[in-house]
């Protein structure tokens, strides 16, 4: 595609490396050449770049998909999923996966972004569902109102709660801000 | 249709047609003959890197010039017009594809004369819509009291580029340094730019002992390009020259422009003129302190 076609989500490959991008912005003098600079995110590496193009620049379209996937298991930093279309299988380095790791339960419903057939990067659900593996006892007396204690969840994630949240419990927490929504009762 | 949208650019909107109205008031106190002229035609006015919308039988204009250099030949006066024009490809921040411009010619003038004239023309809109010559456009305070600065090419690139471009032919570099650098290099203060390198005023009369510039000048006023003035080439054989190079640049980028032969015809009869264009919406983007031209359009697609 020309670059004056580009906008905003296309995923663009470049010398071999799939790049999202983020905003398109056209500057161009009166009499002059057209200058679009584009604000790029490497799906490889996460890293923003504000590279500078002409009219007539030509790119080709990164073939990017997501698909809905299923956590199954971690093996020395390697997360393995399962495609829940075709039950394929696709190996996870660490280093995509990063701090997301943290909410990644057994059977766990995400979204995996491939290019071609290379798992890029990992979509959480807004929340999931952990419970809580260990968390100080409230202190008798104490206001329940604003208290928060930190507890530890069956994925290691450390998470400020509630006063009255007890280990064993399920709680709901939001993927994004890494913050407690409600206690999941059932 | 977003009614809700429409509903809250009205002031802008409002402000918008009060600007042309003093505008046309402006130039029919002055005995400037509003003329109108076609938007399609059979062929453009060749430019490298102004491209028209193609339609099943002709262009849509990117400039009413095609049309009132001849009305100029004919003895008409001194001539505006303010219509709507079309660019393709032209989408940003301060670009649409289609339009509004003022075009304006001034008999017996020079491009610094125009200058001047534009540069009253907007301190009485200022001054009728905001009681003031200080205008405040996205949180600056510019002050539009003449006379305004006036900088050649050449010292403005030393300046705020550190390179001239004169005597350095890197037209590539000029285009981007100009839009990203020169146009906002006086934050507080209008800019008028003059003497453009030949190559990039393919319609400006040479400057007289000094050919290695066009008497081309250009208006910027918070980092906006809003105006552009030529003394008008009046040397058909030159112009047919500049066209040539205008045709094979287009060439370049896969684009087959024609040789405006009446246009050309016409020239011989042009009478010594200046002229200008001037961006409307951005004209009305700097009185309504609008940071984009969406936010003075009430349809900007």
């Amino acid at each position: 595609m020309e670059v004056s076609e580009v906008s905003k989500n296309n995923k663009l490959l470049i010398d071999g490396v799939p790049f999202a991008v983020e905003n398109v912005s056209f500057v161009k003098p009166g009499k002059g050449r057209a200058i679009y600079h584009l604000k790029l995110r490497n799906l490889m590496t996460g890293v923003l770049s504000e590279p500078t193009y002409h009219s007539g620049d030509k790119f080709d379209e990164a073939s990017i998909t997501v698909r809905d996937m299923q956590f199954l298991y971690e093996e020395h930093g390697h997360y393995h999923f399962m495609d829940t279309g075709s039950f394929e299988q696709y190996i996870m380095d660490e280093t995509i996966v990063g701090d997301k790791k943290f909410y990644l339960k057994d059977s766990l419903g995400v979204q995996v972004m491939m290019w071609e057939e290379r798992p890029i990067d990992l979509i959480l659900p807004k929340a999931v569902e952990l419970k809580v593996v260990e968390t100080e006892s409230s202190m008798k007396g104490a206001t329940v109102t604003a208290q928060q204690k930190l507890a530890k969840m069956e994925t290691g994630l450390e998470i400020g709660v509630p006063a009255f949240i007890k280990e064993g419990e399920v709680l709901r927490i939001n993927t994004l801000t890494g913050s407690y929504v409600e206690r999941v009762v059932g | 249709m977003g009614l809700e949208r429409l509903v809250a650019r009205k002031a802008n909107l409002i402000r918008r047609a009060e600007i042309l109205r003093l505008t046309r008031g402006f130039f029919h106190e002055r005995r400037f003959l509003e003329v109108e002229t076609p938007q399609l035609a059979a062929a453009p006015i060749p430019e490298a890197y102004i491209e028209p919308v193609a339609t099943e039988r002709g262009f849509l204009l990117p400039s009413p010039e095609l049309y009132m250099k001849p009305l100029l030949a004919a003895g008409y006066g001194d001539i505006f017009q303010i219509c709507r024009v079309f660019r393709k490809g032209e989408k940003g921040a301060q670009h649409r594809e289609e339009f509004t411009l003022l075009e304006y010619y001034r008999t017996g003038a020079g491009y610094l004369d125009l200058a001047a004239e534009t540069e009253e023309l907007i301190v009485y809109l200022a001054e009728s819509l905001n009681g003031s010559t200080l205008l405040c456009y996205q949180g600056r305070t510019i002050d539009l009291t003449p006379p305004w600065p006036r900088l050649s090419v050449k010292e403005a690139f030393m300046d705020a580029c550190g390179w001239d471009p004169v005597t350095i032919d890197d037209p590539e570099r000029f285009d981007f340094e100009l839009a990203t650098k020169v146009a906002s290099m006086l934050p507080d203060r209008p800019l008028v730019l003059y003497d453009f390198p030949t190559k990039m005023a393919s319609l400006a009369r040479l400057k007289p002992g000094d050919s290695r510039v066009a008497e081309r000048t250009e208006i910027f006023i918070g980092g906006l390009e809003l105006a552009n003035i030529f003394s008008e080439l009046t040397d058909a054989e030159e112009q047919r020259k500049r066209f040539k190079a205008e045709i094979e640049l287009a060439a370049d980028q896969g684009r087959k422009v024609d040789m405006p032969e009446d246009f050309i015809e016409a020239l011989k009869e042009l009478p010594e003129a200046a002229g200008g264009a001037l961006g409307i919406d951005r004209l009305v983007m700097l009185l309504c302190d609008a940071a984009s031209i969406e936010e003075v359009l009430a349809f900007p697609g």
